[in-house]
């Protein structure tokens, strides 16, 4: 008898997500191939650092590889760089690469991502509008930074403010416009969005919220861009950053349902038992939270996503359920948000000399925590909180207020990290 | 070779938590663990600049502030990703309420 070989595992999109759940599928003792597809020519690197170091490192850095040079071919996963997947097959289980060659699979992973929403304004594509997503724009835009460059940042976001405070570093001039009525939107809550807002312009950033914009045009010696209260903003360079829109294009036109990212149940399984999906292009049902439907854009979930996928791929039965955790860095601060402060319909506020630590409740159970500062009074607390998160757990508002308790004495009984 | 630096004073950490110590243009994070004994490691996680006595001690493990790389605080081997290479460690002895890390 003759046993058809294994086809193996594709998994399209080299970022985190894919590259972390190629790397736990030879963890988890997977033998037959892997092959990973990635659209960009590099190696797999991390994002994170293209906002903040790759801006302001003293000499032109190069990438942050994931799991670090060779590591790849020492796991003998195929890694096809520069290659586009530009139609998945489900009836023949085949994805079609743009080279023109075809891939079979047995199981199929999304890990596209998102890529940046583009102003919609018009004069924005004439006037050269920067984005900023991928190693290539990151080193685009490290070359426009200069003492004295004029930068507009269209957009108070994470990305938007991190190149803010990078750009300030390397001796630009530069002004945030935020069209809500202040930076950082629903995730953040407000008092920790004042106090990030207040540290840009104490560092010398400034900062208008609340303001529309109508259009960019072009200036004798760089643009404008035009406010809808009919001021106009000088600049020698544009940054937008605006949000991001999740890669779906190959799960719709394959037939997946997509909500908001590629629709994906607990185990991150799409509607085709044999395709799953993971990080910055999903959607997936939270257990901690009542099953909301979250996409998230974060390096850890991208990470956790990955791995926890290699296990589905490979038939485990697992819901994911990590609580989310987020950091940004700012001007030296460091921003983290663990579980998710809009779940919440109570705030606690510890005092920790001076720092605002905040714990966000929903009838008693505590679903958040956020703090914005050094990383040595932010970090040790928002990791408890995410462990007491994950536990359900109800604290005594009263304590949680007190700097003096601490959280640890509420981990009971205590989670066993090994 | 022995070369015996004194850190700080025992009660200098709680227990179960590390703190900072630099030395001769070296940093270092200090540990006590739960059942009183101390350790030392590097100062830097070894997967970014960040300071591990800004991170969490949770048993015999201390979590980058950062990332959340894991590593054994007795070996200093790393414990997954995104740490992939380990900590260096060094030798601690407690002498008279002060605790010493070997430099040698
Ligand atoms: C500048 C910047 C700074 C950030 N800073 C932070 C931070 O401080 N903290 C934090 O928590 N998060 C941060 N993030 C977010 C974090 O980097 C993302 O959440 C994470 O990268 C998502 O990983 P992913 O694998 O889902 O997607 P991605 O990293 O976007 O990877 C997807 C990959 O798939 C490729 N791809 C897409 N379609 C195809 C196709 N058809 N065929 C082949 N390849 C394809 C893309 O080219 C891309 O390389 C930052 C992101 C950016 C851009």
């Amino acid at each position: 008898m003759q046993t058809t070989p294994d086809p193996g595992i594709v998994i399209i999109g080299a970022g985190e997500a894919g590259t972390r759940a190629a790397l736990t599928l030879r963890e988890k003792h997977y033998a037959g191939p892997i092959t990973l597809l990635g659209a960009e020519s590099h190696l797999p690197y991390e994002r994170p650092p293209l906002s903040k170091t790759v801006q302001t490192a003293p000499e032109p850095p190069a990438p942050t590889l994931i799991g670090g040079a060779g590591t790849l071919a020492a796991q003998n996963i195929s890694y096809r760089a520069g290659n586009t997947a530009t139609r998945i097959d489900r009836a023949s289980q085949e994805v079609h690469l743009r080279d023109g060659t075809a891939l079979r699979y047995s199981r199929l992973l999304l890990a596209t991502g998102a890529r940046p929403r583009t102003l919609p304004l018009p004069g924005a594509e004439q006037n050269g509008v920067l984005y900023l997503r991928s190693f290539g724009d990151a080193m685009a835009l490290r070359n426009r930074l200069a003492p004295g460059l004029r930068l507009a940042v269209i957009g108070g976001g994470f990305i938007g403010l991190e190149m803010a405070a990078s750009a300030l570093e390397r001796g630009c001039d530069v002004t945030v416009v935020e069209m809500a009525p202040r930076i950082l939107g629903r995730a953040v809550p407000a008092q920790i969005a004042a106090l990030v807002a207040a540290e840009h312009r104490a560092a010398g950033i400034t900062i208008i919220e609340g303001i529309g914009l109508t259009a960019i045009e072009q200036r004798p010696n760089g643009c404008a861009v035009i406010l809808a209260d009919g001021r106009e903003l000088e600049a020698d360079a544009i940054i937008a950053g605006i949000g991001a829109i999740p890669e779906t294009a190959l799960a719709e036109a394959a037939g997946l349902p997509v909500e908001n990212g590629i629709r994906v149940d607990g185990r991150l399984a799409t509607e085709d038992p044999l395709i799953f999906a993971a990080g910055d292009c999903c959607s997936f049902p939270h257990p901690v939270f009542s099953g909301r439907r979250l996409r998230l854009e974060a390096w850890r979930n991208a990470q956790d996503q990955g791995r926890h996928a290699a296990g589905s791929l490979l038939g485990e039965t697992a819901a994911f359920a990590t609580v989310p955790w987020f950091w940004s860095d700012q001007h030296g601060s460091t921003l983290q948000i663990s579980g998710l402060p809009d779940e919440g319909n109570q705030t606690v506020t510890r005092d920790i000399d001076g720092m605002p630590f905040l714990f966000h409740l929903r009838d008693g159970c505590l679903v958040g925590a956020s703090a914005f500062g050094p990383i040595g009074k932010v970090a040790r607390d928002i990791r408890l909180a995410e462990m007491l998160i994950e536990s359900g757990a109800s604290p005594d508002p009263a304590a949680l207020a007190n700097p003096s308790v601490k959280l640890k004495t509420f981990l009971q009984p205590r989670a066993a990290v090994a | 070779m022995e070369h015996w630096v004194d850190a700080c004073a025992v009660n200098d950490i709680e227990e179960e938590d590390t703190i900072r110590f630099d030395h001769a243009g070296q940093s270092f994070a200090i540990y006590r663990l739960e059942d009183d004994r101390y350790f030392a490691t590097g100062g830097f996680c070894t997967h970014e600049n960040v300071h591990l006595a800004d991170g969490l001690v949770m048993g015999r493990i201390i979590e980058c502030p950062k990332h959340n790389g894991r590593f054994d605080i007795p070996t200093g081997q790393a414990k997954g990703a995104p740490a992939c290479i380990n900590l260096r460690t060094f030798g601690v002895k407690v002498e008279e309420g002060r605790v010493f890390i070997n430099l040698g």
